[in-house]
């Protein structure tokens, strides 16, 4: 019994110990973010390939909660070419959400905080900003302009005190507002909301979220995101909440759109079949961190990582039979209390000698396969 | 939405009647009536009638000889007429002590409501968006003290009136005790009457403030953060626009909704006076002089009072319902 009591129980005075420490590390990351008048040099930096629309450069994003430190995102790095489509997948609460919003800067402040690593934003001209580092009155200027976001809840993430067309005009107003009329804005929001395949455009500018399905109010919000042609599009889940008719056409709209304007889509899902759909690249991410990344061939062809294998055998086939659906056992470890081991060791059936070690760096199967797995030690990874 | 009001106003009716029946009843059943004490006064008078005899005649005089519900019936019918009766306390027309009295009630009820409104809800926001700093942590206790003080440990504004008055009149000096005019009222003119009655209406205006802030605040601030930490709020950060616009445009148009509608529906009380509070002050206004007429069992015109109130009350529902669907699309009343 007291064992049980002693795992995840905190003393209050611990706790407070922990508040206390925490508002201090927070106060400090939000003094420097609120500051005034920061010189551009400050955040500026170089792609490493100028191919690159985004780069996450060992990226840390810890939350600072009341019963400790929470790694969400630990050490991600990876990139999302110009023009491509990078799939993200791995299991609720893996830190996929997270690294997204750590991109917008969005994360919930003031316990969420980027504690290290670069995410640096391709701006053209050579020029390319590390947005961890900029003020949030920069950021404003980036965010619906530059990067957009697809939230993953349509029937939430829309005002419902607003029209539809109030709320897709407001960014076009913001961003690309000056020197046009009232009209002219209403207008380009009309056309937007055409655009993403809504028939009766007029008339659902004038109306409320709430007179929408879920379909066409997830339309909205692409029409939102896309309002500002950016070169950036996250798309968080943009599926999930949808049904599977209405999710291909959601689909094929972002992939035409996405070639209408050359943007980057970086896609968010645990759904592989929409994966294997839309992406060209896809990293997989277990526990905040990245556990393999490859071409949507490669990952598809060779799952390398014990995870992948695993992910892709729970996914039903069609004309396959089973009685039960494959399920990699057991959970997640805790994330204030990570082992010192390999995060998957202890739900991984495939486990060899040295998995007691350190956690596995990355080990690279082809220029573009990597995999961070003991299994793949030496150069024995080509199966 | 007229077939919906016109429902509620006849259910309205209802109910009013028996709450109008429930007020008799308990009227009437008070130890110690009006008749029966000037009966005891009266009989005790040198030469005069048996307390008995009295007791019959005054009885017949003033209508308490039938039973509860018949004279239920005989007071509702009157009421129904338009006719009140006179006040057996004031000795006038239950109306005109009424016009006497409400004015002052409800400009005093007016300006604690406005202070109210535009202390609470400022501070509330700000309580919110700086969630967990000092200010937040300052305005919460605050709030929380005077909220607390007056709804959960019975400390109500006896105690912050009386020390209101310890503080600002008897150390201070700054404030007579009690009452609406000073003692050289009558030789002010119309500018010093009016600064007169202002300075004495200071008081009572801040006690009622000091009470009834800390609910408003704390529903600003629980409704405000319920909004900031929404969905949709995020999506209007993603947008890029400003931290301004995202609070003051689209966090707080949703946080209105359920302020307008207690807000709304407090409204009519503002007619309704603050009995104790007027009572602490002598501010002869409409809680002041129906608390004197409870006392002594004058039934005409707490009768008048009582209904007036219920018929408050169920306007203050109906007017919080109503401007819930006019602030918020969702809510269309069919």
């Amino acid at each position: 019994m007291a064992k049980k009591k002693a795992e995840g129980y905190l003393s209050a005075k611990e706790s407070r110990r922990i508040s206390r420490e925490n508002r201090r590390i927070t106060n400090e990351f939000e003094k420097k973010r609120k500051r005034k008048n920061v010189p551009e040099s400050e955040y500026l930096t170089e792609m490493h390939d100028p191919g690159n629309a985004v780069e996450f450069d060992n990226l840390h994003t810890y939350f600072f909660t009341d019963a400790g430190t929470v790694k969400s995102v630990d050490g991600v790095t990876f990139e999302v070419p110009i023009g491509k489509t990078v799939g993200v997948v791995g299991e609720s609460g893996c830190g996929k959400s997270v690294t997204s919003l750590s991109l917008m800067q969005l994360l919930q402040r003031p316990q969420g905080q980027v504690v290290e690593g670069e995410i640096r934003l391709n701006m053209g001209d050579g020029k390319a900003y590390d947005v961890t580092k900029m003020p949030n009155e920069k950021l404003q200027e980036l965010r619906g302009n530059y990067v957009s976001m697809i939230f993953q809840e349509p029937m939430t993430a829309l005002n419902p005190v607003f029209r539809i067309g109030d709320q897709v005009s407001e960014v076009i107003a913001l961003h690309n507002g000056e020197g046009k009329s009232k009209e002219e804005i209403a207008e380009r929001s009309i056309a937007l909301l055409k655009m993403v395949g809504i028939a009766n455009s007029e008339g659902v500018y004038k109306m409320f979220p709430h007179e929408l399905s879920g379909g066409m109010r997830q339309r909205v919000m692409i029409a939102m995101a896309l309002a500002c042609s950016p070169r950036i599009i996250i798309a968080d889940e943009p599926t999930t909440a949808l049904d599977v008719t209405i999710q291909a056409q959601v689909l094929d709209l972002l992939r035409n759109l996405k070639d209408k304007i050359n943007s980057s889509i970086m896609f968010i899902t645990h759904d592989l079949g929409v994966i294997a759909e839309m992406a060209d690249y896809v990293v997989v991410m277990y526990a905040g961190r990245i556990v393999e990344k490859g071409l949507a061939e490669e990952i598809f062809a060779h799952p390398a990582h014990p995870y992948t294998i695993g992910l892709m055998a729970s996914k039903p086939v069609v004309g396959k039979q089973v009685d039960k659906l494959y399920a990699i056992p057991g959970k997640v470890p805790n994330p204030i209390n990570m082992p010192n081991y390999c995060y998957f060791k202890d739900r991984c059936e495939m486990c060899v000698a040295q998995c007691g070690g350190d956690y596995p760096h990355e080990v690279s199967l082809s220029a573009t396969h990597k995999v961070s797995c003991y299994r793949y030690y030496d150069g024995k990874g080509e199966e | 939405m007229r077939k919906y009001i016109i429902k509620r106003i006849l259910l309205s009716v209802l109910i009013l009647f028996c709450a109008t029946f429930v007020i008799y009843i308990v009227l009437r059943c008070l130890p110690g009536n009006y008749v029966e004490t000037m009966a005891i006064q009266l009989s005790t008078k040198p030469g005069a009638k048996s307390f008995e005899e009295w007791m019959a005649q005054l009885s017949v005089t003033y209508g308490l000889d039938k039973g509860p519900i018949e004279g239920y019936f005989v007071q509702i019918g009157n009421m129904l007429k338009g006719n009140f009766g006179d006040s057996w306390r004031w000795t006038v027309p239950v109306i005109e002590k009424f016009n006497d009295v409400i004015w002052l009630s409800f400009v005093m009820g007016g300006i604690a409501f406005v202070l109210e409104l535009l202390i609470a809800i400022p501070l509330g926001v700000v309580a919110a968006t700086k969630q967990y700093s000092r200010a937040d942590y300052a305005i919460t206790a605050g709030a929380v003290l005077g909220y607390y003080a007056a709804k959960r440990f019975s400390l109500p504004t006896f105690f912050f009136a009386t020390l209101l008055k310890l503080v600002f009149a008897v150390h201070l000096g700054w404030f007579d005790i009690s009452g609406l005019v000073g003692r050289n009222y009558a030789q002010l003119d119309a500018m010093g009457q009016f600064l007169d009655k202002a300075n004495h209406l200071v008081l009572p205006i801040t006690t009622l403030v000091i009470v009834s802030i800390g609910g408003l605040m704390r529903y600003t601030r629980t409704n405000m953060l319920e909004v900031l930490n929404s969905d949709y709020i995020r999506t209007a950060r993603a947008k890029g626009l400003s931290e301004k616009k995202v609070i003051y445009h689209h966090a707080f148009r949703n946080t209105l909704i359920p302020l307008v509608t207690i807000v709304g529906g407090s409204l009519p009380s503002l007619f309704s006076g603050a009995l104790i509070t007027e009572t602490l002050f002598s501010i002869p206004g409409i809680g002041y002089t129906s608390y004197h007429s409870m006392v002594v069992g004058d039934i005409p015109f707490s009768m008048f009072y009582m209904t007036f109130m219920a018929i408050l009350t169920l306007a203050g529902n109906l007017i919080a319902d109503i401007l819930y669907a006019v602030v918020d699309p969702r809510v269309r009343i069919a």
